[in-house]
C-alpha cells in the first residue's frame, strides 16, 4: 500500500500529470487559455506515430511469438465482455435509463489511447519493458464495444443503426489507420529505422504529451462545466469504480497469457480506460438519442483524470505485485 | 439585370451526419452544395463550440444548397430521412440567382 501512495504522490507531481492539471484548471476558471484546433491535432499526429512505430520496432527487435494473437484476441474478449460488466454496473449504481446505459457501456469496453500513450510514458520513466505489439491489441480493442453496445440495446424496445459506412469510419477511423500504420513502419524498418529517426520521436515526446495533455486538461474542464448536472453521484461512482473493476479483468487476462509487467500494466490500462473519440462519433450515428453529456462527460471529466493522476500508479503497483517485477 | 427565383435551403447537422446528408443530397438530384463550419450554438441539446473538442461526435456543420422551386419536395425528402433521429435545424428561404440554369 505505501508503495501505491509513493507511486501515486510521484506521478502528480511529474510534469504529465502537472501540465493535465494546468489544463483542467485553467478551464474550470474560465481562463481563455486554449490549443488551436490544428495544433492539438498536429500534437495528437505526432504522439500516434511515435507510439505506433515505437512499438513496431520492439516487435522487430524481440521477434514475434504466439502470444501476440493470444493477446489480441483477449483484447477483442476484454472489449466485447467489459460493456456487460459496465451496463451491470450503472443498473445498480444509478438510475440511468437503458438507452444511455448502453451507450456509456460501450464507451468503457473500448479504450482511450491517450491514458495509454501517458501508461507508456509512465513505463519508460520506470524502466519497466512491455511488449511492443500492446499497440496493436489498443488498436484490436476500439471496436467490439461498440457492437456489445449495439447488442444491449437490441434486447429493450429500441435499436441501433449500423450501416456500411459507419463500420468504415470505425475501423479504419483515422487514429486508428496512423497507428497500425505507424506500427507496421516500425515493424518493418526495425532498430534501424529508429535509429534514423529517433532524434524526432523519441526526445521530443515527453514535451509533445505534456502539450497534448495540457489541451486534453482545457477539453475535460470545458467538458465538466457543460456536463454539470449531467451525472448523479452513482454515476461519478461508476466513472472511478469501473475502471478499477476493468483494471482487474485486464490484470486476470495479462496473468493467463504471462505478459510482462509492463504488458500487463498496459492490459490493465486499456481495460480500465474509456474512449472519448472513436465511440462518441459511432454512437451519435447509431444512437442518436443517447445524451452526449452523459457519456463524454463520464469518461472524459472522470475516468480519464482518475486514470491519469491515480489509476495509472495503482496499476502499475498492482501489476508488479502480481507478476512479481 | 434579370434574375431568377430560387429556394435556398440550410441544414445545421452534426459533423458525423455530413457524408450520409450530402450522399442522400446528391442522391435527390442536387447539383451542388456548400458545406460551412459551424462555430458554436445553442439550442435544446444545450450549448456548445468548437474549440476544444477531442471528438467528432460533438462538431456541428451546415450544408447549404440553392435548388429550383420544383425540386424542393425532393431535397427535403431526402434530408429528412437523415437528420429525422439527429439534432439539427432545416430552414428553407427565398432567395433569387443571376444564372438559373446552374440549379
Amino acid at each position: 500500500m505505501t508503495e501505491i501512495f509513493a507511486l501515486a504522490a510521484e506521478n502528480l507531481i511529474s510534469p504529465i500529470v502537472l501540465s493535465f492539471a494546468l489544463g483542467l484548471g485553467a478551464a474550470l476558471a474560465r481562463s481563455d487559455l486554449s490549443v488551436p484546433e490544428a495544433a492539438a491535432k498536429a500534437l495528437s499526429i505526432y504522439l500516434l506515430f511515435a507510439i505506433g512505430f515505437k512499438g513496431g520496432v520492439s516487435v522487430a527487435d524481440h521477434g514475434v511469438d504466439a502470444k501476440l494473437g493470444l493477446t489480441l484476441l483477449a483484447g477483442v474478449i476484454l472489449s466485447a465482455l467489459l460493456p456487460l460488466l459496465a451496463f451491470f454496473l450503472l443498473q445498480v449504481l444509478t438510475r440511468m435509463d437503458r438507452l444511455n446505459a448502453a451507450a456509456v457501456a460501450g464507451h468503457y469496453g473500448s479504450i482511450s489511447i491517450v491514458t495509454f500513450v501517458a501508461a507508456t510514458s509512465v513505463l519508460e520513466s520506470r524502466g519497466i519493458a512491455s511488449e511492443g505489439y500492446m499497440v496493436a491489441v489498443a488498436a484490436a480493442m476500439e471496436a467490439p464495444a461498440i457492437l456489445s453496445a449495439l447488442w444491449l440495446i437490441s434486447r429493450g424496445e429500441q435499436s441501433g443503426r449500423m450501416d456500411a459506412g459507419l463500420w468504415r469510419e470505425i475501423l479504419l477511423n483515422g487514429s486508428i489507420v496512423l497507428l497500425v500504420g505507424a506500427f507496421v513502419i516500425g515493424w518493418v524498418t526495425g532498430p534501424e529505422g529508429l535509429a534514423e529517426i529517433d532524434s524526432f520521436i523519441v526526445a521530443p515526446f515527453k514535451g509533445v504529451l505534456c502539450l497534448f495533455l495540457l489541451d486534453m486538461g482545457l477539453v475535460a474542464g470545458r467538458g465538466m462545466q457543460k456536463g454539470r448536472g449531467a451525472l448523479g453521484l452513482g454515476a461519478v461512482a461508476f466513472g472511478i469504480l469501473m475502471p478499477i473493476l476493468g483494471s482487474f479483468a485486464g490484470l486476470a487476462a495479462a496473468l493467463v497469457l504471462g505478459l510482462s509487467t509492463g504488458g500487463t500494466v498496459l492490459l490493465m490500462v486499456l481495460a480500465a480506460s474509456a474512449s472519448y473519440i472513436a465511440v462518441p462519433a459511432a454512437m451519435r450515428v447509431a444512437l442518436p438519442e443517447a445524451n452526449p453529456s452523459i457519456y463524454l462527460t463520464l469518461s472524459l471529466g472522470v475516468t480519464f483524470p482518475f486514470n491519469l493522476t491515480l489509476g495509472i500508479p495503482l496499476y502499475v503497483a498492482i501489476a508488479r505485485a502480481a507478476t512479481g517485477g | 439585370m434579370q434574375t431568377h427565383k430560387a429556394k435556398r435551403v440550410e441544414i445545421t447537422i452534426e459533423k458525423v451526419m455530413q457524408s450520409r446528408l450530402t450522399d442522400a443530397l446528391q442522391g435527390a438530384g442536387v447539383t451542388g452544395y456548400t458545406i460551412l463550419p459551424v462555430f458554436g450554438g445553442s439550442g435544446r441539446s444545450g450549448a456548445w463550440d468548437r474549440t476544444g473538442q477531442v471528438s467528432r461526435a460533438e462538431g456541428m456543420v451546415q450544408v447549404v444548397c440553392i435548388i429550383k422551386p420544383d425540386r424542393m419536395d425532393a431535397l427535403l425528402d431526402a434530408a429528412f430521412a437523415v437528420v429525422e433521429r439527429h439534432i439539427g435545424v432545416v430552414c428553407v428561404t427565398d432567395c433569387e440567382v443571376l444564372r438559373a440554369e446552374r440549379f
